[in-house]
């Protein structure tokens, strides 16, 4: 007689499954970043794509784990997709190739695989390589760079014009320099009249990018594959230090919607602080881990030194997850209000 | 009779599968060829058997007495012969055997003189009495012995009465289908019960899956004037768990170290109640009841079956396809598959369900957890599941009971989300089996450690009894020879005053104070004694040795006792000590 416990229905579902919808919900920003910032990005997520598959292939064989299974989780691919997204997209290949491999074998296989990682993998890449190689790391295409896909598929691969000639920095490292520079000649608005940097809010192209984000994250909201909290105390937690600061000096500081729609914020927010393998668990750990990780990155890249803060701000918040969850167990069934 | 409802947190939407199973009214299950029927059908103490191989039995004759107050006795379910009382196999997913009475029916089918309860005129002690010896238990799965429910907290007055016609579970119909069809009988034993308990009011809740049950429900209700509420409540499993059913109906959450009467409600199935009504109004005890006959079946069914009935004779009368490989006992959510298709029909089965691979495709493989939460949003219990299947994995059994391990129901739920296909249910049961085997143990140890502490403690008793004794003999003799050699020194110190061996001893105060010298005179000889033995006491590396050797010791020796011989005794005394 065969053995088989209760329940016999399951329900449709699986980790690939949970993985594939995670990237469904990043094409609508990934779309919008090769329309309006360059068609690089498809590049990276390629050349991403393979190197994560090749190191998780590499590191279950080294592990003994069965590589059918666990290659088609589709966890990799998301690492390696987030990994792209975060990395400047005219960045040479290796050094994405680098950073995934890293996140992999690093971040993920030597503590234990799937489900076992401290940290969120695609932001130990991202911090690694900012840490390891800071200025290939911040040269972002100039604004209104026009170059062909092939040519910039020949500025990844190293056969093109050295990328010097051709970057810039972020729309927010940039308002950051700015500020620095012109100290007290210029202000905030008077930066982000430069429609050719800034655009409409919060920069040229990028603030489209960061709204498919958003979308994206919303479906994932409505898909019950994320939850609200996270993205809710994230986006609070950063328009409320924002926005305190900006009404406290709008000449120095940026408002909150510049804040929200630049840099990794949206996909911060939304993706990667919702990592539940590194996050919290519990609703109220889930709420201080989002509020935690919003007011670090607006910290780290408002005081600190480096063009964005997410990344940090989201490993300085894995650190604290397991506490945070021990402390924030809720109450169950028939014990809530008695001792 | 709008009412407000309230909701739990969590649960799931698995497909029913209950319209197979409605379609033809409730059929009567012909005799068996042979009846098991277990003793131990309800929670609780195992009844004892009261017939004999070869005795002739009567349709609702008593075969097992209760034994104690939570235990339920068990009733031969049609007329025949006994012809076993032993070991049988037993519905239970571990396939264990436990003691059973064999009937072979006559095909009379014939009943013990049947009477009515006038439970109206009885004590309710004596109603309760009268539910345990008719062998009434909760027919919802659990088997609580009914009549240890039927009393009232002392100190909490009974608000609510909740009857529990959910039934939650996918592929079950059987109450159901009592309802449609028996609803007067089942409103009439809800009545026993209110007149037992006394609630404020009487909830029937019924899944918004089964408004026909809920219909005839009201109807019989209206019938009979009672003032019961029939109320439709969400499908959502697990609705028709009691504590579910409850936090739906009243808004109460009874937790798993309360009792529910403490929180003034008290809940009980359908066919629970309906099986009390038989009992108090036909005088019939529990040999029978409603079975659901579906999944991979020709023509799914609900049964009336006698209890004992092999499960495989059952299933045929439904026609099971050529593939079906296996039978479940209850849902597909909380049952289990049967060790043998011939075990017997016992009180908690409310169904049979033919498996194949069709219905209940093979699990994919499983896969470490990703933390997702799913399970957690899914335990109606708000439970943490990973939390516990963490602990549970790592045997860090006092971990899993801090995240309340014994506050889960198993009803599945956290198993059907889980994306990473983890059996977390069965994690939890080996948690639970496990920490209840090791209290076992511990309290086996603890026992043994009592035992042979006592044991300890006994022996060094007698020792220092014995040892006490001893001295006790000792000191006697000592005494006596002190006194005589008093007696003796007195004597001689009429002539020599300067005597060298009684130099310690103060010959004029012997006489007066014995013990004292008997005591010195012991120390003084042990004294000797030890003197004598170190002396006796050659040096160890002085076996082998050369003449020349032998003759350098000697003369150092001889010095040695020169030397000592020149020093005054007392400090010699004291260098040799």
């Amino acid at each position: 007689m065969m053995f088989a416990p209760a329940p016999f229905l399951l329900k449709d579902t699986s980790v690939s499954q949970v993985m594939i919808q995670v990237c469904v919900a990043l094409i609508p920003s990934i779309l919008a970043y090769a329309w309006l910032v360059g068609p690089a990005i498809l590049a990276q997520l390629v050349i991403a794509t393979l190197a994560a598959l090749l190191a998780e292939a590499l590191m279950l064989k080294v592990r003994g784990k069965p590589l059918d299974l666990f290659l088609s989780d589709g966890s990799a691919i998301v690492t390696a997709w987030l990994i792209a997204l975060t990395f400047p997209p005219l960045a040479p290949w290796w050094l994405v190739a680098l950073g995934t491999a890293f996140a992999i074998v690093v971040a993920k296989h030597l503590y234990g695989g799937l489900g076992q990682n401290p940290f969120n993998p695609a932001m130990v890449a991202f911090a690694v390589c900012i840490v390891s190689f800071p200025a290939l790391m911040s040269q972002w295409p100039s604004v209104g760079l026009e170059l062909s896909l092939l040519d910039q598929i020949k500025v990844i691969l190293g056969f093109g014009s050295p990328v010097d000639a051709l970057s810039g920095a972020t729309p927010l490292d940039a308002l950051k320099t700015g500020l620095k520079m012109g100290e007290g000649t210029v202000t905030v608005s008077s930066l982000l009249a430069n429609q050719e940097i800034y655009g409409r809010v919060a920069g040229r192209g990028w603030e489209w990018v960061a709204a498919g984000y958003l979308l994206g994250g919303l479906w994932l909201w409505h898909r019950k594959v994320i939850t609200w909290h996270v993205p809710a105390a994230f986006v609070a937690s950063l328009s409320l230090i924002s926005g305190a600061l900006w009404l406290y000096d709008p000449a120095q500081f940026a408002n909150p919607l510049f804040h929200l729609l630049s840099g990794g914020a949206m996909l911060g927010a939304f993706f990667i602080a919702t990592d539940p393998v590194s996050g919290c668990t519990t609703p109220r750990g889930k709420l201080i881990f989002g509020a935690g990780a919003g007011l670090l990155a607006y910290i780290i890249r408002v005081f600190g030194g480096y063009p964005d803060g997410v990344a940090f701000a989201v490993l300085l918040m894995n650190l604290c997850a397991p506490v945070i969850d021990l402390l924030t167990q809720p109450p169950i069934f028939g014990m809530k209000d008695k001792s | 009779m709008l009412m407000n409802l309230f909701k739990f947190k969590g649960g799931v939407k698995p497909p029913t599968n209950k319209t197979q199973s409605v379609g033809l009214p409730i059929a009567v299950a012909p005799i068996p060829s042979r009846l098991v029927v277990p003793l131990h059908q309800s929670i609780g103490g195992t009844p004892r058997p009261v017939v004999q191989v070869g005795d002739k039995v009567l349709k609702g004759q008593l075969i097992g007495e209760a034994d104690g107050w939570i235990s339920a006795a068990v009733h031969a379910p049609t007329s025949g012969t006994v012809i076993a009382v032993d070991m049988q196999v037993q519905p239970h997913p571990s396939g264990l055997d436990a003691m059973s009475v064999v009937i072979e029916p006559d095909g009379q089918d014939q009943w013990i003189d049947r009477q009515p309860f006038d439970y109206t005129n009885a004590a309710p002690e004596a109603v309760r009495e009268y539910l345990q010896q008719s062998g009434v238990v909760g027919l919802g799965g659990a088997v609580f012995p009914t009549h240890g429910k039927l009393t009232p907290s002392k100190t909490v007055p009974m608000e609510e009465l909740v009857i529990n016609g959910a039934e939650c579970e996918p592929f079950i119909t059987c109450d159901d289908l009592l309802m449609r069809e028996r609803a007067e009988e089942v409103v009439r034993g809800v009545g026993i019960f209110r007149d037992l308990l006394k609630p404020k009011k009487v909830l029937i809740g019924i899944e918004d899956n089964k408004p026909e049950a809920a219909e005839a429900m009201r109807a019989a209700v209206q019938a009979i004037g009672e003032d019961f509420e029939v109320v439709p409540v969400p499908t959502l499993y697990p609705a028709g768990g009691a504590k579910q059913l409850i936090r739906v109906l009243t808004g109460k959450e009874v937790p798993a170290a309360k009792r529910s009467t403490d929180l003034g409600v008290q809940c009980f199935n359908v066919a629970t109640a309906y099986t009390a009504w038989r009992a108090i109004a036909h005088g019939e005890p529990v040999v029978s009841r409603l079975v659901t006959v579906t999944g991979n079946v020709h023509t799914p069914r609900n049964y009336e079956v006698l209890i004992g009935t092999p499960m495989d004779e059952l299933l045929d009368l439904a026609q099971p396809n050529p593939d079906t490989d296996g039978i479940i006992m209850g849902g597909p959510m909380m049952g289990f598959l049967v060790p043998e298709r011939s075990v017997p029909v016992v009180k908690a089965t409310n169904c049979l369900i033919a498996h194949n691979e069709r219905l209940f495709p093979p699990k994919a493989p499983e896969m470490p957890c990703i933390r997702c939460g799913s399970c957690a949003r899914a335990c109606p219990h708000e439970l943490q599941p990973f939390e516990m299947y963490w602990f549970s994995r790592a045997k860090n059994f006092g971990k899993t009971q801090e995240y309340h391990i014994f506050d889960c129901i198993e009803c599945g739920c956290c198993s059907f989300v889980c994306p990473s296909r983890i059996p977390l249910v069965q994690y939890f049961r080996f948690a639970k089996s496990e920490i209840w085997a090791r209290e076992r143990e511990k309290n086996a140890a603890d026992g043994a450690k009592t035992r042979f502490e006592f044991k300890q403690f006994r022996e060094e008793r007698e020792k220092a009894e014995k040892a006490e004794k001893l001295a006790k003999a000792a000191a006697a003799q000592a005494a006596k020879k002190a006194a005589e050699a008093a007696a003796a020194a007195a004597s001689e110190n009429t002539g020599e005053n300067a005597a060298p061996a009684g130099e310690p001893a103060a010959p004029a105060s012997v006489a007066v104070d014995a013990e004292k010298a008997a005591k010195m005179a012991t120390i003084q000889a042990a004294m000797e004694r030890a003197k004598a033995q170190r002396a006796a006491a050659q040096p160890k590396n002085t076996e082998t040795l050369s003449a020349a050797q032998q003759k350098d010791i000697d003369d150092i020796e001889a010095r040695r006792q020169a030397a000592l011989s020149s020093v005054p005794p007392a400090e010699s005394g004291e260098k040799t000590e």
